[in-house]
């Protein structure tokens, strides 16, 4: 009897150890416990001013939340992509110069004539940056899905060129925006203590959410990223299903591009979202999702993304330059994937059950 | 590099024609839930071409796997001659044990030079001597009679020179076995020729060659002996001229020729009202290269394509799904003209098709029993309209309980589940997006007996409910017991077209061996 | 049989399908490098009539053929190594630090290039052939490491006052008889950097070694086919291990070559190095797929790739974007032809094949 509950509450305890999700959840449980011995004032929010007056929470945890959302939102897009087509898009950091520089081209008016009156409604800028960015992910994705190029070298297309589009496209100005309604969104909303970014990529995740639920993407997006040949004989296009999540791609890029425009009210085509590219793979793998495609978890990747910055921001406190962020960030990656490599794990997972047997005989026997 | 001890005297090949080159003594070899090889011997002997021959799961693939140290096998011995007893636990030591093999899917670097592929990995030192080699390679080639330059691209060859490489590599690097793995099945009749002038040669020169095969036109001209396997089990060995074609066919397929009684009773007769094809195709073709064929299948009715593996059964119902590309023909549904050439238009025309490679074109490994079963309706549904979470789950359920499906949960990653059970995932798939048409193509192979005759049942019943279905097997008796009429395949073309008192074992068998009268 | 075949269709295509993959691809850089050398002689004139115009380039470039040549080494192999930029700036810093912080010397600082170029490769080698791990991943890894560890020992940049080093940096050596003649009638001798003669003889070695050598041979076998490579008697992880090997070594050797031609430190040195590399052996011919690629084909990648962001710039385009832009485009084509030609193979052989069964 005692045997047959052990066993129950083991296959539920390993069931849940073999969801993907405990990953980012085991990272986000060790970087807190790390926070609460070296110093638990890092967990301190407070209650603070702007320059107008507005109140705002101010605390590392806020700055999480505020700061990780374009990689979230990103990860969103990276993780369709990457189930489908089993590869990732390295352009998305240039891709967002490019949507940020249209955004400035609309809202701006050509190059130089910026008088300090917005040339459009913010809505119409932001849109326009939207159908761009999808352009270009449908660029990438007919790469991929059509010509079948490897993704990340289909990807290093836009990747090499795409900051120097984006400072085509405003002939190499940077005019900044003075307008206040165009830094709500990057910024806080009157009167909102929270980061309004935190809430667009709220609102981005119920959304992809929403579709998940009331389309069949997920369902076709697996299917075709684990077996093609099969998805294929059962109604489904491959090829157009690689290539609608390059799309989908896009738009998470306009909506990422534009927070980052409006945090700063203007971009640098060479410094904006530099190396984002990197840290939305990596928030997908820390999800617990193969890069090789097939299943994923949404929710994880999302997970992943604010595990990143949980990352970052806890070096940051403990006085990392944020140039020298990339090699502690490298350790980790590096770390996680000895750990996930199928070498690694059989012998590991041989080891434990060498461990386990004598543990388990004896539970039987009692 | 030693050369090649080939250019024995007449007399010395004459002795060793009869002395045995290999011999495996009482191999078994079992996976998990499968006996693969039970005590099989097989002997082949210097300088004889010897066919192996058997249906799927008959256990020749396994042999041949044991043998070039694919898989370890669980008991027997392997001797080899003048080396005695040998152990072989990988394809390298294969090798030097003298057995190379050829497999159909070439295992060759086609981005490399003919000359290379020969030489790769072999020799001493650690330059590569171009010149020396491509003379050393001109002269292996031209001494095999294969007309090709060294230095062509592998990849720029046919197939059929590409095989030729691989055996003048296998040649040149001192094999006595020589193992053919369905050598011919992607080569037209002129480089089947000169293939078989090539293991002829061979032979002259005392090596042992096995060949594998499903042509038997292609055994009856060129081999020496037979060895027969049969659900991992050795029926015999046999001299080729001792064994006709009919009783080949029938020790394959483990029927004796008078072996057919009380099978007539179970089949269904059709009233006459029914004779409204469902489907027509005119001479429909695709790229796969089956000959164009016509076909047709009423309501209700339960039809079959038979052959042996690789006639092009597979490929003629492919072609009907628009699983491969069509290339022509005309395609009927419920007499009106349709156009099929992807899945989901057939899909839409209400036909259905349960893939012959249940992991490569079946399964979603690693999605859940639930999401395996209702994908089909999914996707013919449309994507803006998924079923909710309760709903899919009551139709998995639905077909869980209805074909009987061994699984934990509807969450269980198909793949965990056994092959019956995921075939009945698939079928269930089908089932559900009750289909007018359903193709089954070998929708029993290697699944336990106990589903076998389940799934049999359910074809009937569901003909009997008005859906016509085609179903394909590579057991003779599951035909006879399910289908009305057969479709016999040879080659790649529709040969013969058997029913009602034609029905029987015996014309089966002789129209799929063809050619030879008795 | 597809000699009989082949003799009805035609002479030219015949020429084609027997030329190998490498060869064919190798070729059609060599015409485009040809072609695009001619149109600037041509129509532009300006300066590329003169020799030192072509030597400028090389002396500009050196690094990034030393780079180019590991990536296509890797890449032949099947694989891909994004962590070689990281190592430039890395080994600036390293020895930039080393020589004038720490008072070191020059042969030494050689020595540290070499030795952290090899440290990466080792590590990276080993994680990719004996755990598996994809290349993409690890190498990524790589490169973050390497930038990260470069801002770690030293941010601000600075130029590089050891004598030695200065001496060595400053070497020309004259090129005989390409010399020019300025407007005012003095002769002004034509000259390369150290760095190139370092950067040909890699690449000669290289080229050297995978044409002439079993070990290189069998970087192209693994990369063609990876399960038949074995079969035939190639140890693919060693294969795939010495890849990744050479290719840090390389990239430590171009780390060098790139820091004797600027001479200072900054973690933004080489920023792109990696995808220019990739890009240049792109456009040299070397297949993303594997097994095919030439090292001659990657130099003249690389001088591709340089000559038309000076063509570019002399025609008028000479903002700063019109490079990157032209770069991706010529990438951009360079991979749509690879697919297209391979594609259009593959279907040669598959109508061939299926002719063959009709």
């Amino acid at each position: 009897m005692t045997a047959k509950t052990t066993v129950k509450s083991g296959s539920f305890l390993s069931g849940l150890l073999r969801h993907q999700i405990v990953i980012p959840l085991a990272a986000i449980l060790l970087l807190t416990l790390f926070n609460l011995i070296a110093d638990p004032s890092f967990f301190r929010i407070k209650l603070g001013m702007t320059n107008a007056g507005n109140p705002v929470l101010t605390g590392n945890l806020i700055t999480i939340l505020d700061s990780g959302s374009e990689l979230a939102i990103l990860a969103i897009g990276m993780t369709l992509v990457t189930a489908a087509s089993g590869g990732q898009d390295i352009s998305v950091g240039a891709a967002i110069a490019i949507s940020g520089s249209v955004i400035l081209r609309i809202l701006c008016g050509p190059p130089g004539a910026y008088s300090g009156e917005l040339q459009a409604p913010i809505f119409v800028a932001f849109l326009a940056a939207c159908a761009v960015s999808m352009i270009f992910g449908a660029f990438n994705g007919s790469l991929v899905a059509f010509f079948r190029i490897q993704p990340m070298v289909a990807t290093l297309i836009l990747f090499t060129a795409g900051r120097s589009i984006a400072a085509w496209i405003n002939n190499n100005k940077l005019p900044i925006i003075s307008d206040d309604r165009f830094s709500y969104y990057g910024g806080y909303l009157p009167g909102v203590p929270i980061p309004t970014p935190f809430f667009i990529a709220v609102i981005c995740f119920v959304i992809t959410w929403a579709i998940l639920k009331f389309t069949n993407l997920g369902l076709y997006v697996q299917s075709v990223g684990i077996n093609e040949k099969t998805s294929r004989l059962n109604g489904l296009n491959p090829e157009l299903i690689k290539f609608a999540t390059y799309v989908l791609l896009g738009l998470c890029v306009a909506v990422s591009g534009f927070i980052k425009v409006s945090r700063v009210s203007t971009l640098n085509y060479s410094v904006i979202a530099k190396d984002i590219e990197m840290d939305a793979i990596l928030a997908v793998a820390l999800g617990g999702n193969a890069l090789s495609g097939g299943k994923f978890s949404m929710s994880a990747s999302v997970l992943g993304a604010y595990v990143l910055q949980y990352l970052t921001t806890t070096l940051y406190k403990f006085h990392v330059k944020p140039e020298s962020l990339s090699a502690y960030k490298a350790v980790v990656v590096i770390l996680l994937v000895i750990l996930s490599a199928p070498a690694v794990r059989e012998k590991l997972s041989s080891l434990v059950k060498k461990l386990h047997s004598p543990a388990s005989s004896a539970g039987q026997s009692a | 590099m030693s050369p090649a001890p080939f250019f024995y005297n007449e007399m010395k090949v004459n002795d060793m024609r009869e002395a045995s080159v290999l011999e495996m003594r009482g191999i078994y070899k079992s996976f998990p839930g499968v006996k693969a090889l039970q005590n099989v011997d097989f002997t082949l002997r210097a300088g004889e071409i010897h066919a192996l021959m058997g249906e799927n799961g008959a256990g020749k693939s396994t042999l041949i796997k044991v043998l070039t140290g694919v898989y370890p096998m669980d008991a027997g011995e392997i001797q080899i001659k003048d080396k005695g007893p040998v152990q072989i636990h990988s394809p390298q030591q294969a090798q030097q044990a003298g057995i190379s093999t050829v497999y159909q899917e070439i295992s060759l670097c086609p981005n490399l030079s003919v000359a290379e592929n020969i030489f790769l990995g072999r020799g001493e030192g650690r330059l590569v001597s171009w010149r020396e080699m491509n003379r050393k390679a001109g002269t292996l080639l031209d001494s095999l009679g294969i007309r090709v330059k060294p230095t062509q691209q592998l990849a720029s060859c046919s197939i059929a020179v590409q095989q030729m490489v691989a055996i003048a590599r296998a040649v040149d690097m001192d094999c006595r076995v020589l193992i053919l793995d369905e050598p011919t099945s992607s080569l037209d009749e002129s480089e089947v020729e000169k293939l078989f002038h090539l293991m002829r040669d061979l032979r002259e020169r005392g090596v042992g060659i096995i060949f594998v095969t499903h042509f038997l036109d292609q055994v009856y001209e060129v081999c020496d002996r037979i060895t027969v396997l049969r659900d991992g089990k050795l029926v015999g060995e046999y001299e080729i001229e001792n064994l006709p074609r009919v009783q080949l066919v029938s020790k394959m397929l483990g029927k004796e020729l008078d072996d057919m009684a009380d099978i007539k009773n179970n089949i269904p007769v059709y009233s006459e009202e029914s004779f409204t094809p469902v489907y027509e195709a005119k001479g429909l073709c695709s790229t796969e290269g089956i000959q164009p064929f016509d076909f047709y299948i009423r309501c209700g009715e339960v039809n079959g394509f038979t052959g042996l593996l690789g006639s092009g059964r597979s490929e003629s119902v492919r072609a009907i799904f628009g699983a491969d590309k069509v290339t022509g023909g005309e395609v009927r549904v419920d007499g009106k003209p349709v156009k099929i050439t992807k899945p989901i238009e057939a899909m839409r025309c209400g036909l259905g098709y349960l893939a012959e490679d249940r992991k490569r074109d079946g399964i979603i490994g690693d999605l859940s029993v639930r999401d395996n079963i209702i994908l089909a309706l999914q996707v013919k549904t449309g994507f803006f309209k998924p079923f909710s979470k309760a709903q899919a789950t009551k139709f998995a359920d639905e077909y869980i309980k209805l074909l009987d499906i061994k699984t934990a949960s509807v969450n269980t990653p198909i793949k965990s589940l056994s092959g019956g059970n995921q075939q009945k995932v698939i079928l269930g798939r089908w089932l559900l997006t009750h289909p007018k048409y359903l193709i089954l193509d070998e929708p029993t192979r290697g699944i336990d007996v106990g589903t076998k005759i389940e799934i049999q049942k359910l074809v009937l019943k569901l003909a009997s409910e008005g859906m016509s279905v085609t179903f394909i097997s590579s057991e003779t008796d599951e035909m006879l017991r399910t289908c009305s009429r057969l479709i016999v395949m040879r080659d790649r073309r529709v040969v013969g077209e058997l029913t009602g008192d034609q029905l029987t074992q015996n014309t089966i068998m002789n129209t799929i061996a063809g050619g030879e009268k008795e | 049989m597809s000699n009989t075949a082949l003799q009805g269709r035609g002479k030219p295509q015949l020429r084609l399908r027997n030329m190998t993959d490498t060869n064919l691809l190798t070729m059609i850089t060599i015409i485009v490098f040809v072609v695009m050398y001619l149109f600037a002689v041509i129509v532009l004139k300006k300066g590329f009539l003169k020799p030192q115009m072509l030597l400028n380039i090389l002396n500009e470039n050196a690094a990034l053929i030393i780079l180019s040549c590991g990536m296509s080494l890797v890449m032949i192999t099947g694989g891909i190594d994004i962590s070689v930029g990281g190592v430039t700036a890395l080994v600036c810093t390293a020895c930039a630090v080393y020589l004038d912080k720490q008072g070191g010397n020059v042969p030494m600082a050689i020595l540290l290039a070499v030795g952290i170029g090899l440290a990466f490769g080792l590590v990276q080698g080993y994680l990719v052939a004996y755990l598996e791990i994809q290349p993409f991943i690890v190498t990524l890894a790589g490169m973050f490491f390497a930038r990260g560890m470069t801002t770690i020992i030293n941010t601000d940049p600075f130029n590089v006052a050891h004598p030695g080093f200065v001496a060595l940096k400053g070497t020309r050596i004259t090129v005989p008889f390409l010399g020019s003649y300025n407007k005012h009638g003095n002769y002004i001798s034509a000259y390369i950097e150290i760095g190139v003669i370092v950067a040909l003889l890699a690449a000669a070695v290289l080229f050297l070694v995978l044409k002439w050598t079993k070990t290189g041979r069998s970087f192209y076998a693994v990369g063609g086919n990876r399960q038949s490579a074995l079969m035939l008697g190639v140890n693919v992880r060693r294969t795939v291990f010495l890849s990744h090997l050479f290719c840090g070594l390389l990239a430590g050797i171009g780390g060098f070559v790139y820091f004797m031609h600027v001479g200072s430190c900054a973690p933004s040195h080489a920023s792109g190095a990696e995808m220019n590399a990739i890009a240049s052996s792109i456009i040299g011919g070397t297949m993303l797929t594997g097994g095919v690629g030439n090292i001659i084909g990657t130099f003249f990648g690389v001088v591709s790739l340089a000559l038309i962001q000076q063509i570019v710039s002399s025609v008028g385009l000479d903002q700063a974007w019109w490079t990157g832009i032209t770069v991706a485009a010529m990438l951009c084509v360079f991979l749509v032809v690879q697919s297209v030609i391979i594609s259009r193979r593959k279907k040669a052989n598959l109508t061939a094949a299926a002719e063959n069964t009709r």
